[in-house]
This record gives C-alpha cells, sequence and structure tokens, in this order.
C-alpha cells in the first residue's frame, strides 16, 4: 500500500518530565488505530537517534497499552539536570516537540488531523 | 460504615502559580459541600534551597514568599466551611509560615484555628552531619538538606483534627495521600489504596497541567477559555480510585488526553513510581470520561514502599552569568555568530554555551554540538545568547562586561543587551533509613 510520511505530531501529543538528569517524554496516541503505528517506529533507536547530540547513556521505552501511550525515559542528557545545565530550558520542557517532530510512515489513506505531509 | 467521599481540591502547581487559583476551587468545594481539603503545592526541589538562603538572612522568613496571597483570600471560607487546608508552603520554616496563618486567621476572626506542622523533613542540622557526610561527602556543608517524609504525619495531624497541615518537604502527592488515608482510615501497608491516592495526589499535585494548562498546541489540542484556565478537584474513593474534575465556571479541559499527560509526567517505570508512601503501579491503570471534564482514573495498584527515604542536599554551586545581543535583517545570523566568536575569544577562561536564538537553542547542548553541526542560514531575527559557570564572582561578571561592549566593538546593528549574574545552587542526593527520619507533627498556637 502506498504510504506517506507525517511528523509524529499527527498522530500523538506528549509531555516532558525532568528528574535529576534524565527526562521522561510520554507519547500518547491521539486515536487508538494509530498506537500499532507508534509502536512500530517510535522506538528505543528511532528516539535515541534524534538524541544522538545529548549523549543519553540509555534510552528505554516503557509501553501502557490500556493508554495506547508509550514513556520514553532518557538517562543523562539534561547537561546535569536543573541545577547545572546552561540551557534556557535546563529541565528540558521542551524535549517533546523534538520527538514530536519524528517522522513516521503511514498508509496513504489514514486520516489525520490535517492530514498534510511534513 | 461508608464515608462521604472526600474532594480535595489543588489551588497551586508550583511556587509562582497563579495566587488567585485557589479561591474558584474552594468556592466549587464550598458548594458542593461534604469533607474536603484544599490541597497546595508549592515547593518544587529548588525552591526549598532558596528558602532556607532566605530564612539565614531572617529566622521569620523561609516559608512561600506567596502565602499571604494565597491564603489570605480563602482562608476564613475555609474555616468556616470546613475545607481543611494542606500544603508543603512551609518550605524551610514551616513553623512561621504556621503563625502567620494564624495572625490572618485572627485578622478574619477565627480566634482558635487548628493549625499542625509537619516536623523532620530537615536534616541540616548537626544531629544529621554524619549521616549526611557519610552518603554525601564531608567536603561541602549543604545549605539545605531534607528528607521526603511521606503521608503518615500528614495523617496524623489530620486525625487529631487539624484544619490546617502546614509542612516542608513532603513528596508531592502525599499531600493529597495523608488526608485521604486519614479519612478513610487506610493503614499503611494498604499499597493498593495507597497507589492509587499516590496517583491521583500526582494527578493533581501541578495544579493546572491536569485541566488544560500546559497542554495547548493551536490546531491539534486545542484548550477552551484558556486564560482562565480552572484548577483540579478530585473526588477520591474509599478505594483510592479517584474521579478528576476541575473547579466550576472556569475555563479549560478534563480529557483523556490532558489526564494522560499529567499522568505520565515525571514518571519513569510505570510499574514503580516511588514514593515514601508506596510503589505505585499504573501499568495496568486505565482512564474513562465520566462526564463533561470529568475523567475517572482506575485499575492503579500498589506494592510495599521503598524501605529508604530519599534525601535532597543543595550546595552553594558558583555563579551563573548569561547575555544576550539581537541582530535581525540581511545577515542577522552571521553577525550573531560573529560577536559569539568575539567573545569566544575575549573569554578563554570560561567555556561559554553558545545560542542561537531563532536558529537553534532549546534543543541544543551545552557541548555546542548540535550548533556546530548546523549549517549556517540566513536567519534575519537572531538573538545570540550566552551562558556560563563560574566559581569566582568576578570571572562571572567579565562575561556580562564583554557581551554589553559589543554594542560598540561587536558586529554592526546588535541591540537589546540585557544581562544577568546569579548565584548558583548544585544539588545532590542519597538514601537514609527511615529510622534515622523523626516525622511527626506539632501544633502552633
Amino acid at each position: 500500500m502506498a504510504a506517506r510520511t507525517v511528523p509524529l505530531r499527527e498522530l500523538a501529543h506528549g509531555r516532558t518530565g525532568d528528574k535529576g538528569n534524565r527526562s521522561n517524554i510520554s507519547v500518547i496516541a491521539r486515536r487508538e488505530e494509530y498506537w500499532p503505528l507508534l509502536v512500530a517506529q517510535v522506538t528505543e533507536e528511532a528516539v535515541a537517534g534524534i538524541f544522538a547530540h545529548r549523549r543519553p547513556s540509555k534510552v528505554a521505552r516503557y509501553l501502557l497499552p490500556n493508554l495506547q501511550a508509550m514513556n520514553f525515559v532518557l538517562d543523562d542528557v539534561l547537561d546535569g539536570g536543573v541545577n547545572d545545565s546552561l540551557n534556557l530550558d535546563s529541565h528540558g520542557k521542551s524535549l517533546a516537540f523534538l520527538v514530536l517532530d519524528l517522522p513516521v510512515q503511514v498508509p496513504e489513506d489514514l486520516e489525520t488531523p490535517t492530514g498534510g505531509d511534513p | 460504615m461508608a464515608r462521604q467521599p472526600l474532594l480535595i481540591g489543588c489551588g497551586a502547581g508550583f511556587s509562582g502559580d497563579r495566587p488567585d487559583a485557589p479561591e474558584a476551587v474552594v468556592a466549587t468545594l464550598s458548594a458542593r459541600g461534604g469533607p474536603a481539603c484544599l490541597m497546595l503545592e508549592t515547593l518544587a526541589e529548588r525552591t526549598l534551597a532558596l528558602a532556607q538562603l532566605r530564612r539565614r538572612e531572617d529566622p521569620q522568613a523561609g516559608y512561600e514568599p506567596l502565602l499571604d496571597r494565597l491564603v489570605g483570600p480563602v482562608l476564613a471560607e475555609c474555616l468556616g466551611n470546613g475545607i481543611r487546608i494542606v500544603s508543603n508552603f512551609g518550605a524551610a520554616n514551616p513553623t512561621a509560615a504556621a503563625r502567620r496563618i494564624d495572625e490572618i486567621a485572627r485578622i478574619e476572626g477565627f480566634t482558635n484555628p487548628r493549625i499542625a506542622v509537619v516536623t523532620g523533613d530537615d536534616l541540616s542540622g548537626p544531629a544529621h552531619h554524619a549521616l549526611l557526610a557519610e552518603r554525601l561527602g564531608e567536603a561541602r556543608h549543604p545549605v539545605s538538606a531534607n528528607a521526603y517524609l511521606g503521608a503518615e504525619p500528614i495523617a496524623a495531624a489530620w486525625d487529631a483534627g487539624a484544619e490546617i497541615i502546614v509542612t516542608g518537604r513532603v513528596a508531592d502527592p502525599s499531600l493529597a495521600v495523608g488526608p485521604a488515608m486519614a479519612h478513610y482510615g487506610w493503614s499503611a501497608s494498604d499499597w493498593d489504596r495507597l497507589g492509587r491516592a499516590t496517583m491521583a495526589g500526582h494527578l493533581l499535585e501541578c495544579g493546572a497541567q491536569v485541566t488544560g494548562g500546559y497542554f495547548a498546541d493551536p490546531g491539534y489540542k486545542d484548550v477552551p477559555d484558556i486564560a482562565n484556565v480552572g484548577f483540579p478537584i478530585a473526588e477520591v474513593s474509599q478505594d483510592g480510585d479517584c474521579i478528576i474534575g476541575k473547579a466550576d465556571r472556569t475555563g479549560g479541559c478534563v480529557t483523556l488526553a490532558t489526564v494522560k499527560e499529567q499522568l505520565l509526567y515525571e514518571v519513569h517505570d510505570p510499574a514503580a513510581y516511588l514514593t515514601p508512601d508506596v510503589t505505585a503501579d499504573i501499568t495496568q491503570a486505565q482512564v474513562t470520561q465520566a462526564g463533561t471534564d470529568l475523567v475517572a482514573l482506575t485499575g492503579v495498584r500498589g506494592h510495599e514502599r521503598p524501605a529508604t527515604l530519599k534525601v535532597t542536599a543543595f550546595y552553594e554551586g558558583g555563579w551563573l552569568a548569561e547575555g544576550g545581543i539581537s541582530y535581525a535583517g540581511p545577515g542577522a545570523e552571521a553577525r550573531a555568530r560573529l560577536a559569539a566568536e568575539i567573545l569566544a575569544k575575549r573569554l578563554p577562561e570560561l567555556k561559554l554555551r553558545i545560542d542561537l536564538i531563532g536558529v537553534t537553542s532549546l534543543f541544543a547542548d551545552d557541548a555546542g554540538r548540535l550548533l556546530a553541526a548546523k549549517v549556517p542560514s540566513d536567519a534575519r531575527d537572531v538573538r545570540l545568547r550566552v551562558a556560563a559557570r563560574h566559581d569566582q564572582k568576578e570571572a562571572a561578571e567579565r562575561l556580562a562586561q564583554e557581551v554589553t561592549a559589543l554594542y560598540t566593538c561587536g558586529p554592526a546593528g546588535g541591540g537589546g543587551v540585557r544581562t544577568a549574574i546569579r548565584p548558583r545552587l548544585s544539588t545532590a542526593s542519597c538514601f537514609v533509613p527511615r529510622e534515622a527520619v523523626k516525622a511527626g507533627f506539632e501544633w502552633v498556637d
């Protein structure tokens, strides 16, 4: 079947939390039918890839199928965390939107909120 | 005998939250009637260290600076309607906060409010020196060191009839678990119920973050009347399950999406969300829409609590210097990049963090790897931001001076210089045996 590429934001929403030098980012399916696409493509490898410049020592993905949600836990990605980082966003609160920009392949006829290509 | 359900409203999610938020929450709790409490969470990790520094300057200070504005407008209604207040706004000086509330209550005509102060979290004194030195090292003396207490001292104060319970450091969800535990008479080893109430507290603890705050993404996630976002109210059942709603006649929304985002906020392994009270497990959790702006959370489980308590200590950590200057129009990005090169040459003693706001900033890293990989573009509205830390204030001040001097010595057309120098705090955490921490409560009269 023909496929098109959409940013993850079309299929999911999420929020970042921080504790020390560890960030957690939720990725939550907007609709139940998007969930399998997320499980297949929003993987530990894919997320580790977009965080490569922050040198995560570990990326773990936890699946919560009841909620159609996944939780990524990234270790050592906050330049020491809120008290040490020199980033304006020392909590890393913006980082969910780095993940939500991940390109995802979807079937051509899948209905998404804007339906547009990235 | 079945108890009437307990309503817990949250009127603040951090120090710096909207001080007028509790009013609509308390009005709603009053209108509903029945057992209720107002929870105010105002104590992020660093907030406590900053409070401890204020207390050093003034022995009567060190509690939430917005205390009067948070509590003043609602205190009479809470005391008059049996709505109890539970808050960590005591920060580094819960006794002083309690005395201040007592003064406000007397002005409002309540002569003998029952105010309890939870004690035992502050480990910065000599009695705990050896305990902490063993775990965190002898070299430095902390500005603050506090154990995360749990729900038990709050529940004990509630049982004893406290109308207002002032704490310092407790785990945020424990502000909700304590009242539920006392109201329903749960034991401290009723893991499933404690786990459920913990996640209810977790949904409440960031205030509007569960009711449409920190959620809007125009076109993707729209939130009605967000400027007037309402704060949450949870109905916690006998079994600890909860239904999250919000204050009447407010904006915002409570949907499956808002609740899921907050449920996972600051969670690591969803099978083991650790607090002093319980190991909560949300792997089987379910959320269901139970009405307009009402979402039920069920299926949370609990396992035995951790054997130790977490302690976080803060230390003086040198100085943070920041400076910024903006460039616009043709060649703006090239001029901002040249300004960054100038600063790097002028300040070899500082390890500079460079951001080109409008090109790359928040997603980047202190080492500059993302910026280095970025092919220069032709961005036309760019703010250069530099930041550095240093143990010596004089060295940090050099950054501010050099950024300011870019007005005359830097690239053409730079404007809007702002600089700031701030003391930094560094932190370290460890775990201590529960027996080493004497948690309890005392009355303030």
